[in-house]
């Protein structure tokens, strides 16, 4: 790529980054509306407990104080579940409601019960100590095995905390392989949940302008688009025409922001009932509790092989908690984002994977950063791990002899998804040569003359995004299409807005939406400007998650692009008097093939503008073109991720040496922005291995709520990454991407503890749970200790 | 946060008033602490008194054998002082290792000694190395001066003015951090002085911080980590939670400990 280049394949600086590095960056809570009050929401103290009663009177007459609103006053639908998922026996899940504000029962500490409204927040917070509400408190069901195991009901009326009991695969099939079976590994993993934490906290705008009867909600949403259609069809019965979201500036998401919130429906639903606009933005501790968290399985897995370590099946049994309400996204997770990769890059014939899905009194779980894909690929590569530990065979070997080759694309494997293209030796290879594997005995002996242990560890993983083909997802459950849409308005003087349904929340899209642009149309990078966040303004969107801005949004973009350059040929062609057919269109410029005739794309924008002579039964005037892009299949990443950890067995605590990710992640459209996306993602991985853990007590109550308990990952717990790609191209888009928003956070975690169980294997240590903190480990450590003393 | 009036006194006896004359009033230093208490509506007081403006309380001197640092010294003043640094280099790399940039900008050695959290560094720097604590009317000795979690000696409307430190033979200080606040989950400051080893352990006891005395015997004799390695530390009276158990804490101790000598021997 030459210097100054803004084309596919170019590391063009971040755009948004002026306005975010100086401090102009527009987020909702820097929106402040004429006459606006603030809103502060009182949340239950208790994990479970009967309202009993509600005293509003005090808190109403408080200084400031312009409405108390509960749940008997806010008669609203239910806060809607996007995909439904069905037992084993074809019966649809269980779906419990979940009101904006609780009605008769709290279910997880921090579940909404009023809503203050007052001139000031202060006023507002003060007001809430007036705020009687009687409670009668219940034991709680907090841990899945008490939930199932005869614990408190979540919901009496299911009768149940069992959500749904599904299946993938054949059971009698994979138990008959398991039976001829040379050898079996057998493993039990946790996967521990965690709390997302973005940087920018949760905020809600709602206005209300009476003279055209019209709402509009500012909101940290991914999918602004989504949540008008959630919140007005289910909850508030607002009509999209009346109903304006706005989501501006984003400051992080990983899935949190995916989902419609409480907050989002009381604000806009309040704003005609107070008759001012209302603000809501949460505080930290209150994000602790009330966004959606991620992960939580307990999974029992065990896989069949030959007398050579060939993988023969595999059979899985795994627990998901839910939390407390089913949360937009929910029951897709851990059934299919998780099962259906538990083929992983492994050639394994037959698999079989039960999931129960649980209702806890805890914070409803949902999709973060990866949703599902980090769980199978956790469970698979520590299981890959451990049978090569049992058969004797080296971490690479037993891979190379399991993987899919590359010559066997398209890959169907036995959990339903086709896999398009792939690489895996080459990923590993290129990982093994960029971490320096061939040093590591001479780093560990290293290690050692100090006192410390060292281990290296590997995974390799491969995950589906590109979130993706309604055709797939709606036979799925899904209760929605997962297309893209995207416009392209050039406007007379050749200068470009394109307008996505792909929402950038810190990923860089109007950056590399850009390059895309520039590189097809060849107008200059300057002239081309990406809109997004705005329902009044985006035509339709189902925005960011699941990797899937650039592989969908960006090959929607693709299409209006095509559709762009089909109607400015016919123009062009007018212009020189040429048939459309003799025309090419290349660097900007359109010129007739054997003759010296050419024109400017900017040219042909401006007569698209100024038709003076256009022929009108057959050239419409304009030059903006709309494509909706369904993807014909999900895209799949892959790669190998290596981690190599130094152990000081002494105290247990952990450092990460080094950490390589070599990653396939389709055609690079910019090579900077993909390796941040890479290291945030890695940055998370080892956060869920080492540090981050969301621990309740047995009453309900959160013990890691807030930074003094909940360890986020910092730079200093971190190494300097090793990032690089090794692509193979997406065969069924028109980019040749697969994405790589996710990858990093899905590849890493098995890395790490596999390393960590490497490091310590000679003392005995023969697994180790997430995250792996230094109390962790030293405790890991002695128990092996004792074990090896005992036998 | 509740309303609350707001003082800024320039002198000590002007704060004392200050302090005495208000219904529920409390003094504030670095805010560090004392702030987001308040924005949690944990803390109502009806007067807050800031110290910032008494320039008597700021600063370092050091003078026969001792230093003597002023309450609102700032953490990052005393780890950048080259007299700390000099006299009392554990001090300094204590103070150098308490939290943040941020928090190190704003935090104060009264704020923190006053404040006493369990897990607090400069207490435990404190009772090893012996220092007194001058408030507006007495000097208290620092082994009477903690007394349990979050609290002190200090009278209702006392405050303090300075802490002064002997200089030791050798000291040093050795943080194990809670891994998400990184406060002390255990911190053990050694001091070898003309009258003994002193080790103080903060981070680890139900009440605050403590001396270790099964330690002191030993290192009193052979001033090296060999002398305790086999020492038992007993997990009785230690804090337990989600970070560390007792056990692992009586542990961790024993670990600092000797690294705490070794450092000081270094
Ligand atoms: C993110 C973070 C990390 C931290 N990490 C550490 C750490 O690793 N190690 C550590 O030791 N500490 C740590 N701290 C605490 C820090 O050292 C604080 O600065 C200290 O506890 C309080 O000092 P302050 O000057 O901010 O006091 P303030 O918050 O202003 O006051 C604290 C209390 O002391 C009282 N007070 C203040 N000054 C006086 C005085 N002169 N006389 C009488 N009473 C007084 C106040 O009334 C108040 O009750 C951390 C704090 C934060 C926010």
């Amino acid at each position: 790529m030459q210097d100054g280049a803004t084309g596919i394949g170019a590391s063009v600086k971040r755009v948004e980054d002026k306005r975010f590095l100086t401090g102009k960056g527009r987020y909702t809570d820097d929106i402040n509306r004429p006459g606006q009050v603030h809103a502060y929401i009182l949340r239950s103290p208790h994990a479970h407990a009967t309202i009993k009663g509600m005293n509003k009177a005090a808190a109403e007459a408080a200084p400031g104080v312009i409405a108390v609103f509960n749940g008997e006053d806010m008669e609203v639908g239910s806060l809607p579940c996007g995909w439904q998922v069905n037992n084993k026996d074809g019966s649809p899940m269980h779906e419990p409601g979940h009101p904006p504000l609780a009605r008769g029962k709290v279910r997880h500490v921090g579940d909404q019960v009023a809503v203050i409204i007052a001139e000031t927040l202060e006023q507002a917070k003060d007001a809430s100590d007036l705020l009687a509400v009687e409670y009668q408190t219940h034991e709680a069901s907090i841990h899945m095995d008490k939930a199932l195991g005869g614990g408190p009901l979540v919901h009496d009326e299911i009768g149940t905390n069992l959500c749904y009991d599904w299946e993938i695969g054949d059971e009698a099939e994979v138990d008959k392989v398991f039976a001829g079976a040379a050898h079996v590994t057998e493993i039990d993993i946790v996967n521990n949940r965690l709390i997302p934490n973005a940087m920018e906290p949760r905020a809600a705008v709602g206005e209300y302008d009476r003279s055209d009867d019209r709402y509009t909600l500012y909101t940290t949403s991914q999918n602004p688009h989504v949540i008008r259609l959630l919140m007005g069809a289910f909850v508030l019965s607002i009509p999209e025409h009346k109903l304006r979201v706005v989501a501006p500036d984003v400051g992080g998401g990983f899935g949190s922001k995916i989902y419609h919130y409480a907050e989002e429906a009381i604000v806009t639903w309040a704003a005609p009932k107070v008759g001012r606009p209302i603000k809501w933005t949460a505080e930290r501790s209150e994000s602790f509790i009330s966004d959606a968290h991620g992960r939580d399985h307990i999974s029992h897995a065990k896989m069949a092989m030959d007398k050579d370590g060939k993988f023969l099946g595999l059979k899985v049994a795994t627990k998901a908690n839910m939390g407390a309400y089913l949360s937009t996204f929910a029951p897709c997770v851990p059934t299919y984002l998780y099962a259906t990769l538990l083929a992983g890059v492994y050639t394994t014939p037959v698999i079989y994977c039960n999931v129960k899905a649980v209702f806890t009194h805890t914070v409803p779980v949902d999709a973060y950063r990866g949703a599902g894909r980090p769980e199978a690929t956790y469970l698979l590569e520590r299981l890959v791990a451990k049978c090569a530990r049992e058969t004797g065979i080296s971490q690479t070997d037993i891979r190379r002899k399991n993987f899919i080759p590359a010559d066997a694309f398209p890959y169907q494997t036995p959990v339903a998804l086709q896999y398009d293209s792939g690489d895996y030796i080459t990923t590993l290879d290129a990982a093994e040569k960029a971490h320096d594997v061939a040093g590591f005995p001479a780093r560990k002996a290293a290690s050692e003359a100090k006192g410390k242990r060292r281990g290296i560890g590997y995974s390799t993983y491969l995950e589906a995004c590109g979130i993706a083909p309604s055709a797939v997802v709606g036979s799925l459950g899904a209760r929605a299409g997962l297309y893209e849409s995207a416009e392209v308005r050039v406007h007379p003087t050749g200068s470009v807005t394109v307008f996505t349904g792909s929402h950038s929340h810190g990923q860089g899209h109007e950056t590399t939406f850009a390059q895309l642009v520039s590189e097809k149309l060849g107008v200059p990078y300057d002239a081309i400007e990406i809109s997004h966040g705005d329902t009044d303004k985006v035509q339709f969107g189902m925005g960011t998650y699941g990797s899937r801005s650039l592989a969908v949004g960006g090959v929607a973009i693709d299409k209006a692009l095509d559709k762009v350059i089909a109607k400015a040929k016919k123009i062009a062609a007018h212009m020189m008097e040429a048939s459309d057919e003799d025309l090419e269109f290349k660097d900007g410029k359109f010129t007739v093939a054997g003759t010296d005739r050419e024109l400017s794309f900017g040219e042909v924008a401006l007569s698209a503008y100024v038709p003076h002579n256009f022929p009108h039964e057959e050239l419409e005037p304009g030059l903006d073109e709309k494509a909706f892009y369904d993807p014909l299949n999900f895209t799949y990443p892959g790669g190998c991720h290596i981690a190599e950890v130094e152990v000081d067995p002494e105290t247990g605590v952990v450092t990460m040496e080094r950490m390589t990710a070599v990653d396939d992640v389709g055609r690079v459209v910019n090579p900077m922005i993909v390796a941040g996306q890479i290291h945030g993602g890695l940055a998370q991985g080892i956060g869920q291995a080492l540090l981050e853990g969301c621990v309740y007590d047995d009453s309900g109550q959160l013990l890691t709520g807030s930074y003094m308990d909940y360890t986020m990952p910092r730079a200093d717990n971190l190494p300097s990454f090793g990032v690089g790609t090794e692509s193979t191209m997406c065969t069924h888009n028109s980019l040749g991407v697969k994405g790589c928003g996710e990858v990093g956070a899905i590849g890493s975690p098995p890395a790490v503890i596999n390393a960590l169980v490497d490091a310590l294997w000679d003392v005995g240590v023969r697994d180790m749970p997430m995250p792996a903190t230094p109390q962790t480990v030293w405790n890991v450590i002695n128990s092996a200790g004792t074990a090896a003393a005992a036998e | 946060m509740y309303d609350f009036a707001y003082h800024k006194p320039s002198s000590v006896s002007d704060a004392v008033a200050a302090l005495q004359g208000a219904e529920d009033g409390t003094v504030i230093a670095g805010g560090m602490t004392l702030i987001p208490t308040m924005k949690q509506r944990l803390a109502q007081p009806s007067d807050l008194i800031d110290l910032s403006g008494i320039g008597d309380l700021k600063g370092i001197s050091v003078s026969g054998g001792t230093v003597t640092i002023g309450a609102m010294t700032t953490h990052a003043a005393v780890a950048n002082s080259p007299d700390v640094q000099k006299a009392i280099p554990a001090l300094a790399h204590l103070a150098g290792h308490i939290g943040d940039a941020q928090v190190r900008n704003r935090g104060t050695i009264g704020g923190s000694i006053a404040n006493n959290d369990p897990t607090a560094c400069y207490p435990s720097a404190c009772l090893a190395l012996g220092a007194t604590i001058k408030t507006d009317s007495r000097e208290i000795p620092a082994e009477e001066f903690f007394d349990g979690m979050f609290s002190t000696a200090l009278e209702e409307g006392e405050m303090v003015v300075a802490v002064s430190f002997p200089v030791p033979e050798k000291a040093a200080y050795i943080k194990f951090p809670n891994p998400a606040s990184r406060y002390a989950l255990v911190g053990v400051f050694v001091a070898k002085t003309a009258d003994g080893v002193r080790v103080a352990v903060t981070g680890a006891g139900e009440g605050g911080v403590y001396r270790a005395s099964e330690l002191e015997g030993p290192l009193s004799s052979n001033f090296s980590a060999d002398a305790i390695k086999d020492v038992k530390l007993s997990a009785d009276g230690l804090n337990s939670d989600i970070h560390a158990s007792s056990a692992y804490r009586a542990h961790l101790v024993g670990v600092m400990a000797r690294r705490a000598v070794e450092a000081a021997n270094a």
